[in-house]
């Protein structure tokens, strides 16, 4: 379970200080489908940030189970990251030179899984997304819905307690949006994981168990 | 997965591995070149060298030239000076047969007292020391006119008028014709074998010296100087005026370039006739250990106030001609020119990699995202840069050794010459496997009347020889060169993986958005 109390986090771009969270308090419980909508320099990727421990708060405190993710030092961050957390981008963030399977490995490579087992559980992960016969394959031969099949298969094959993803949908057309909407919904149901999605389309936010607004770097919770 | 994502990363970003490797190969096969045709100019210089000073030899001790003052047997510039009296050589009748030779100290050596090799021997470290003394054997034979007889024909009224043409001489019109014979002469301990000019040469006729035979009038003979002087074991040479019986024959150990003298003959034998009792000219000396040269080089200095002490390595900056040339050459622009390679290859891998990072932000946050250490992504980076480094030094080590191996079948003959204070040899010139030493001497005609004096020669101390460069490659200039291209790898690896570390994973996925 996330428990946010009072966080507050400023940047400071060309001399000048802005404030992109401020005071937000927040609780999301373990197996929620949460959507988080708001415009754009609202907060919603910063927010993400804290949640997936990719940043930590100027104030206020983060904290995923009893980890306090505002405290934690940069090396343990990142095994929580590696074991907890799984991520997926907008642009899918595929390495480029990298196969399907080797990417989907790579979430793998910190945990010390060995080369037969990582092969084994990034072939899986694959077939859980529908991509099993496109292991082999770079992300420049996949299509844009099939790339995030992967991200999504990278971000799972680790088995996280969450999953945090920045506009999976952003960058696919309708049917895809759907597709790729059904699967994080069906993983979701299947695995009990905690799926938080920022999105700035309503039809994949109306999908989610509850919905957050945030604008001004301030959170309010959508009836 | 750090195997396959490097193989990847190096496959998939084939321009960015070519360009470092390339660099890195250039910078490598430079090196390997310069270093081999460095070591092979190195050899050649020590191979002019030992035929100098011999084997083994690590330091020379010897006086530093003085201005020689003319002496009754010098002649003006301190050469060798003939003085006839009008009754002296043979009468033959109408001529005067004269023929007669002198050893003396070679020009430019300045003598010292015998006593100097106790005090090297003295000196920690050092192995082995031998003494020797360097004369030139300067001979003058010829025929003069018959002036006592001449003298004797006026006084008796029997000569002609004053203007009738002159009889008598080499050429019966009162004419003179005579030889200037020269050569060196070494002498040295004949029981000392370990150090010194003998012990680099081959014995090709006859045997080498002995203990016994101190005090002896015996000679070996420079194989090139005998042939020239057709001179073989158990003929007698004049030295000094004084018969050698030849025991023996050596040339060089190596091939290039001749010996130290024409002739060598015992120490104490060469003190007597020269007039050198008690002196010598130089000290060679042995090191225990290369370690020590530098030790024992101070110890002699102070131990020894003004004398010239010189390493190996001095006396290779004294090696001149082409030889000289191409060791300036590559002490100079190929050193400069494989450090300026060398460091822009360096350059060249770390802007490339530094370019690299900053291409794949992304890349790495989303790595850092997913929970890749620090560690982890800079292992990654120096990984490539490493194996990128090896490549171009694998492909260098290629183009080096071919380099090398072009050098070696170009094989260029170069020239070395030495100038020797404390050894004289006349100097010569060999081609190809041989080198000749050859005395100088000089055949001379003229008029005189009543007596006469003639200045010798000048001998020249100069040695000189021609060799062919031979650019050695060790593995150790391999392995060398190697680990200057994993160097270089792992410096533009450490810089890159430092900026890679140093992405803060939120930044670096902004900076996308």
């Amino acid at each position: 379970m996330y428990t946010l109390t009072d966080v507050t986090k400023t940047y400071t771009q060309s001399k000048r200080t802005v404030v992109a969270l401020k005071d937000v308090t927040l609780e999301i419980p373990d197996g929620q489908l949460v959507a988080i909508q708001g415009p754009t320099g609202g907060g919603k990727s910063t927010l993400l940030q804290m949640l997936g421990a990719l940043d930590r708060p100027s104030s206020g405190s983060v904290q995923l189970g009893s980890d306090s993710l505002s405290k934690q030092h940069d090396t343990r961050l990142a095994k929580i990251r590696a074991k907890e957390i799984g991520f997926v981008f907008q642009g899918f963030n595929l390495i480029p030179t990298l196969t399907a399977q080797e990417n989907v490995e790579t979430a793998l490579a910190p945990l010390g899984v060995t080369a037969a087992d990582r092969k084994r559980r990034a072939a899986e992960a694959l077939a859980s997304v529908g991509l099993a016969d496109r292991g082999n394959h770079l992300p420049s031969e996949l299509s844009g819905g099939q790339q995030q099949r992967v991200a999504i298969a990278r971000a799972l094959v680790k088995d996280p307690e969450v999953l945090l993803a920045d506009e999976p949908t952003g960058n696919l057309d309708e049917e895809t949006r759907d597709e790729i909407m059904d699967l994080l919904e069906g993983l979701w149901r299947d695995r009990g994981l905690t799926v938080i999605i920022v999105t700035h389309d309503s039809a994949v936010a109306k999908r989610a168990q509850r919905r957050l607004h945030i604008k001004h770097g301030q959170v309010s919770e959508v009836a | 997965m750090f195997g396959t994502y490097l193989r990847r990363e190096l496959f998939n970003r084939r321009k960015q591995t070519i360009i470092i490797a390339t660099g890195m190969a250039l910078a490598i096969a430079l090196v390997i070149i310069v270093n081999a045709v460095s070591a092979g100019v190195r050899q050649a210089q020590e191979s002019v060298l030992q035929s100098v000073y011999g084997v083994g030899t690590d330091i020379t001790v010897s006086q530093p030239a003085t201005a020689q003052n003319a002496t009754g047997l010098q002649g003006q510039g301190g050469g060798p000076r003939f003085d006839f009296g009008a009754d002296s050589g043979t009468d033959t009748g109408t001529a005067r047969q004269v023929n007669t030779s002198r050893l003396q100290a070679t020009r430019g050596t300045t003598v010292m007292s015998a006593s100097t090799l106790s005090t090297v021997q003295k000196v920690q470290n050092v192995a082995s020391a031998a003494a020797v003394l360097s004369l030139t054997n300067t001979s003058f034979s010829g025929t003069l006119p018959n002036f006592q007889q001449l003298r004797q024909q006026r006084q008796s009224g029997q000569a002609a008028s004053p203007t009738a043409p002159p009889t008598g001489g080499a050429d019966g019109a009162g004419g003179s014709s005579f030889t200037v014979d020269s050569f060196s002469v070494l002498g040295l301990n004949p029981a000392g074998k370990s150090v010194g000019p003998l012990a680099s040469v081959t014995l090709t006729g006859g045997r080498s010296f002995t203990a016994a035979d101190s005090g002896k009038d015996v000679v070996v003979l420079d194989a090139s100087y005998a042939k020239s002087a057709s001179k073989t074991v158990g003929d007698t040479v004049t030295i000094g005026g004084t018969g050698f019986s030849v025991i023996g024959i050596v040339t060089s150990t190596g091939s290039d370039s001749t010996t130290a003298a024409n002739a060598y003959i015992p120490l104490d034998v060469a003190q007597t006739l020269s007039g050198q009792t008690g002196k010598i000219s130089s000290v060679y000396v042995k090191a225990a250990s290369s370690g020590d040269i530098d030790q024992i080089k101070t110890a002699l200095t102070k131990s020894i106030p003004g004398a010239t002490v010189s390493t190996q390595a001095d006396l290779a900056s004294t090696v001149s001609g082409s030889l000289g040339s191409a060791g300036a050459l590559i002490a100079n622009l190929g050193t400069w020119l494989s450090v300026i390679v060398l460091a822009a290859a360096f350059l060249i891998a770390i802007l490339f990699t530094i370019s690299g990072v900053t291409r794949r932000t992304r890349e790495f946050g989303t790595l850092k995202a997913i929970g890749w250490s620090n560690g982890r992504i800079v292992g990654q980076v120096a990984g490539e840069s490493v194996v990128q480094g090896l490549i171009g030094g694998v492909i260098g080590v290629a183009v080096g050794l071919l380099g090398v191996l072009v050098v070696n079948v170009i094989s260029p003959t170069l020239t070395g010459s030495i100038s020797h204070g404390g050894v004289a040899t006349a100097a010569g010139r060999g081609t190809g496997a041989g080198a000749a030493t050859t005395g100088t001497g000089g055949r001379f005609a003229g008029f005189g009347g009543g007596g006469g004096a003639f200045s010798g020669l000048r001998q020249a101390s100069t040695s000189t020889a021609d060799i062919a460069l031979h650019a050695p490659v060790t593995v150790w200039i391999i392995v060398g060169a190697v680990a200057l291209a994993i160097l270089g790898g792992l410096i533009a690896g450490a810089v890159g993986g430092w900026r890679a570390s140093r992405l803060r994973p939120a930044a670096a996925l902004r900076s996308v958005a």
